[in-house]
C-alpha cells in the first residue's frame, strides 16, 4: 500500500504544483521518483514530528496542499497537539498519511503499532478519517483527500497486502463500497482487514450464512443512511478493523446505534483488545493471537447470527 | 518574484514618537485588562516595544489588506499576550480601536486568546506555546515554493522556549536554509510560576540559538531603535533576537512582579498606571 501511495502522490504532484510532501525521515528510496520530479516540494523533516505537522499547517495556510507521511503512531499520537490545534482548529487542508497502521509493524513492538489512532483522530472536529482497503483504494483515497478542502487522515498498511479491486471502483469520501453481496449478515470492514473479511464471508457461505462485505473506508464522516439500511436489513452486522474495539469503526457504529430505537441487527465489534501486544512476532502471528483471523471472524458472526435467530 | 508590500499607512518618523505610541498601547492594554478582568497583563506589557518596532518600522504590510499574499507574516506565538497585539493592530489601523472594548466580552470579536481569523491581522490562534515557530517555518517555506518575497517574524516567550517543538523548529530552519525568518524572544525572566532560570536552564539563550545554526544577538527589549536595528538584520541564516525585557514594563508597581501574570488592575490602579504613562 505504501508503494501505491508513493506512486499516486508522485503523479498528483506532477499535475498540481501546490502539493508538498513532508516525510518524517522514513521511506528509504520510496520517494526517489517524487524527488527527481518535484525536488523543491519534498522535505525530509527529520525525526521531529511536532515541527513537521506545524510546518504542514503553515504551508496549508499559505495556499499549498501538504501531505505528511510517516509511520502511523508518529504522525498521529506523537503530534496530536499539532493536529488538533494547528490543523483542525484552523481547519486547513493537510493530508496526514499514516503507514503501517494497526499491526503492520507487529515485530517492532507496541511503539510501532497503532490501534488507537482512529479513536483519537475521529474525535477531532473537521477531521476526515479514511481507511483504504487495498492499494487501489489508497490511490483513490489520496486523490479524494487532495480534492477535499479540509484535514484528512488516511490510514494505510505497509506492503504485500492483497489487492481486492480488480478495477477502479467509484471512490467518494463517506460512501462505503459493497464488495460482495449477501442477505443474512453484513461485514463492515475498514482498512487492511478487508481481505480477511472476504475470506470470512467464504467460510460463512459454507455454513449457510450469506454475507455482504463492505469496504467501509470512511470512518468519519459516518454514513448514517448506509448504516440505517444495513441495520434494518440484516440479522447481524460486524465491524472488522485492525484497531482497538474501543473508539474505532466499531466504536463509531456503536455510538450511532445507541442513539436509535432498537434495530433489527445486532452489532458485533471485531478488533484488537484493550491491551498492548508484548510478544515477539510478525503481523500474521499477532493477528492469530488476537483472533483477527477469518476463522474467528466467521465463528463470532455465526454465533451472533444464531443467537439472533433463537 | 511578486512585488513586495511597502508600508502604506503613515508611520511616525522619530524615536520619540514611537515611544509615545508604545505608551498609548500600554495604556490600552491595561485598560483592556481592567475592563475584562483578564490575566497575563505583565506578559503583554513586556513585548510592547518589540511589537511597536515591528509594526511601525519593519513589517512590509498594509493594514487595509490584512490578507495580501505578499505581506510579511507576524506571529505572536506567546498567545497569552494577545492583548498587546490587539492594541497594536488597532493603533496601526487594522481595525477600529472601539473594538478593543469587546475584548473577552461574551459574543465579542476579540477573544481572551485568539481564535482562527478572529480579527484582521491575527495570523494564528496561539495560546498553546510552541506552535508559532513550526507554523511560521511552514509559511516561510511556502514563500520559497511560491516565489514570494515575504518574511516571517515570530515572537516567543522565554517560558515558551521550554517547549521541545521550539527546538525542533530551531534545528530545521538552518537545515532548510530558511533565511526569511526572524525570531524574537521576549526574555522577561519570568514564567507562570517562577523565574525562568529556576525552572529550566535557559541561559545562555543567544548562544543556544547560535549553536542551533541561527545568527543571534542580545538586545535591550525596550529600546525601540535598537530593536529596529536588530529586526532589520539579514544574512544567510535565520535571525534570532534575544530581547531582554522587564515583565510588566511601563508601570512602576507592575514591573518584575509576577503577581501581575495573574492579576488584573482595579479602577484606581488603572488611573495610576495611566498617569505614570503620561496618558491623563
Amino acid at each position: 500500500m505504501r508503494n501505491a501511495f508513493a506512486a499516486e502522490i508522485t503523479a498528483l504532484a506532477a499535475q498540481d504544483e501546490r502539493v508538498v510532501l513532508l516525510s518524517g525521515d522514513i521511506g528509504n528510496r520510496l520517494f526517489d521518483r517524487y524527488k527527481a520530479q518535484c525536488d523543491g516540494r519534498f522535505f525530509n523533516c527529520g525525526v521531529a514530528e511536532a515541527n513537521m505537522m506545524g510546518m504542514a499547517a503553515g504551508l496549508a495556510m499559505s495556499g499549498l496542499r501538504p501531505v505528511v507521511y510517516t509511520i502511523t503512531p508518529f504522525t498521529t499520537t506523537r503530534c496530536l497537539e499539532q493536529i488538533r490545534v494547528d490543523v483542525c482548529y484552523h481547519n486547513v487542508p493537510v493530508t496526514i498519511v499514516g503507514t503501517g497502521a494497526g499491526l503492520s509493524y507487529a515485530s517492532l513492538g507496541a511503539t510501532h503499532h497503532s490501534c488507537e489512532d482512529i479513536a483519537f483522530l475521529r474525535a477531532l472536529p473537521h477531521m476526515t478519517v479514511l481507511c483504504p482497503a487495498d492499494a487501489v483504494e489508497v490511490r483513490l483515497a489520496v486523490r479524494a483527500a487532495l480534492a477535499h478542502e479540509g484535514p484528512v487522515y488516511i490510514r494505510i498498511g505497509k506492503k504485500g497486502e492483497p489487492v481486492i479491486h480488480q478495477s477502479e471502483p467509484e471512490f467518494v469520501i463517506g460512501q462505503p463500497i459493497v464488495l460482495r453481496e449477501g442477505d443474512d449478515v453484513c461485514l463492515l470492514g475498514t482498512g487492511n482487514m478487508l481481505p480477511l473479511a472476504l475470506q470470512a464471508a467464504d467460510l460463512l457461505d459454507e455454513r449457510g450464512l450469506s454475507a455482504q462485505v463492505v469496504s467501509f473506508h470512511t470512518v468519519k464522516p459516518l454514513n448514517e443512511a448506509f448504516l440505517s439500511a444495513v441495520f434494518a436489513r440484516f440479522a447481524c452486522v460486524a465491524t472488522i478493523e485492525e484497531h482497538s474495539v474501543i473508539g474505532g469503526l466499531g466504536g463509531a457504529v456503536a455510538e450511532w446505534l445507541a442513539d436509535r430505537a432498537s434495530q433489527k441487527a445486532r452489532l458485533c465489534r471485531i478488533g484488537t483488545p484493550d491491551e498492548f501486544f508484548h510478544e515477539a512476532g510478525e503481523q500474521e502471528y499477532a493477528r492469530h493471537i488476537w483472533g483477527l483471523t477469518s476463522e474467528n471472524i466467521a465463528a463470532r458472526v455465526e454465533a451472533l447470527a444464531k443467537g439472533a435467530r433463537s | 518574484m511578486q512585488p513586495s508590500v511597502e508600508t502604506v499607512a503613515p508611520a511616525p518618523e522619530t524615536a520619540g514618537d514611537l515611544d509615545a505610541v508604545a505608551r498609548r498601547v500600554r495604556g490600552r492594554i491595561i485598560e483592556m485588562s481592567q475592563r475584562a478582568g483578564t490575566a497575563h497583563l505583565a506578559s503583554a506589557l513586556s513585548c510592547v516595544d518589540i511589537l511597536v518596532a515591528t509594526y511601525w518600522r519593519i513589517l512590509r504590510h498594509d493594514p487595509a489588506r490584512p490578507d495580501a499574499p505578499e505581506r510579511d507574516r507576524f506571529i505572536l506565538s506567546k498567545g497569552h499576550a494577545i492583548s498587546a497585539l490587539y492594541a497594536v493592530l488597532a493603533e496601526r489601523g487594522y481595525f477600529a480601536p472601539e473594538l478593543l472594548a469587546t475584548y473577552n466580552q461574551d459574543g465579542g470579536s476579540l477573544p481572551e486568546q485568539p481564535s482562527p481569523g478572529c480579527a484582521p491581522g491575527v495570523e494564528l490562534a496561539t495560546g498553546s506555546l510552541g506552535h508559532g515557530l513550526p507554523v511560521g517555518l511552514g509559511m516561510a517555506l511556502a514563500a520559497r515554493i511560491q516565489r514570494r518575497d515575504y518574511r516571517v517574524y515570530v515572537v516567543l516567550s522565554d517560558g515558551e522556549c521550554n517547549e521541545g517543538s521550539v527546538w525542533e523548529a530551531a534545528m530545521m530552519a538552518p537545515a532548510q536554509k530558511l533565511n526569511n525568518v526572524t525570531v524574537v524572544v521576549d526574555f522577561n525572566k519570568w514564567q507562570a510560576t517562577g523565574r525562568s532560570e529556576e525552572i529550566m536552564s535557559l541561559a545562555p539563550l543567544a548562544d543556544k540559538w547560535r549553536a542551533f545554526g541561527w545568527d543571534a544577538c542580545d538586545v535591550d527589549g525596550h529600546d525601540i531603535e535598537a530593536l529596529v536595528e536588530a529586526l532589520a538584520r539579514r544574512g544567510e541564516r535565520p535571525q534570532a533576537i534575544i530581547a531582554h525585557t522587564v515583565k510588566g514594563k511601563g508601570v512602576s508597581f507592575m514591573e518584575d512582579d509576577n503577581n501581575w501574570h495573574y492579576r488584573s488592575p482595579n479602577a484606581a490602579e488603572l488611573e495610576m498606571a495611566r498617569q505614570e504613562l503620561g496618558l491623563l
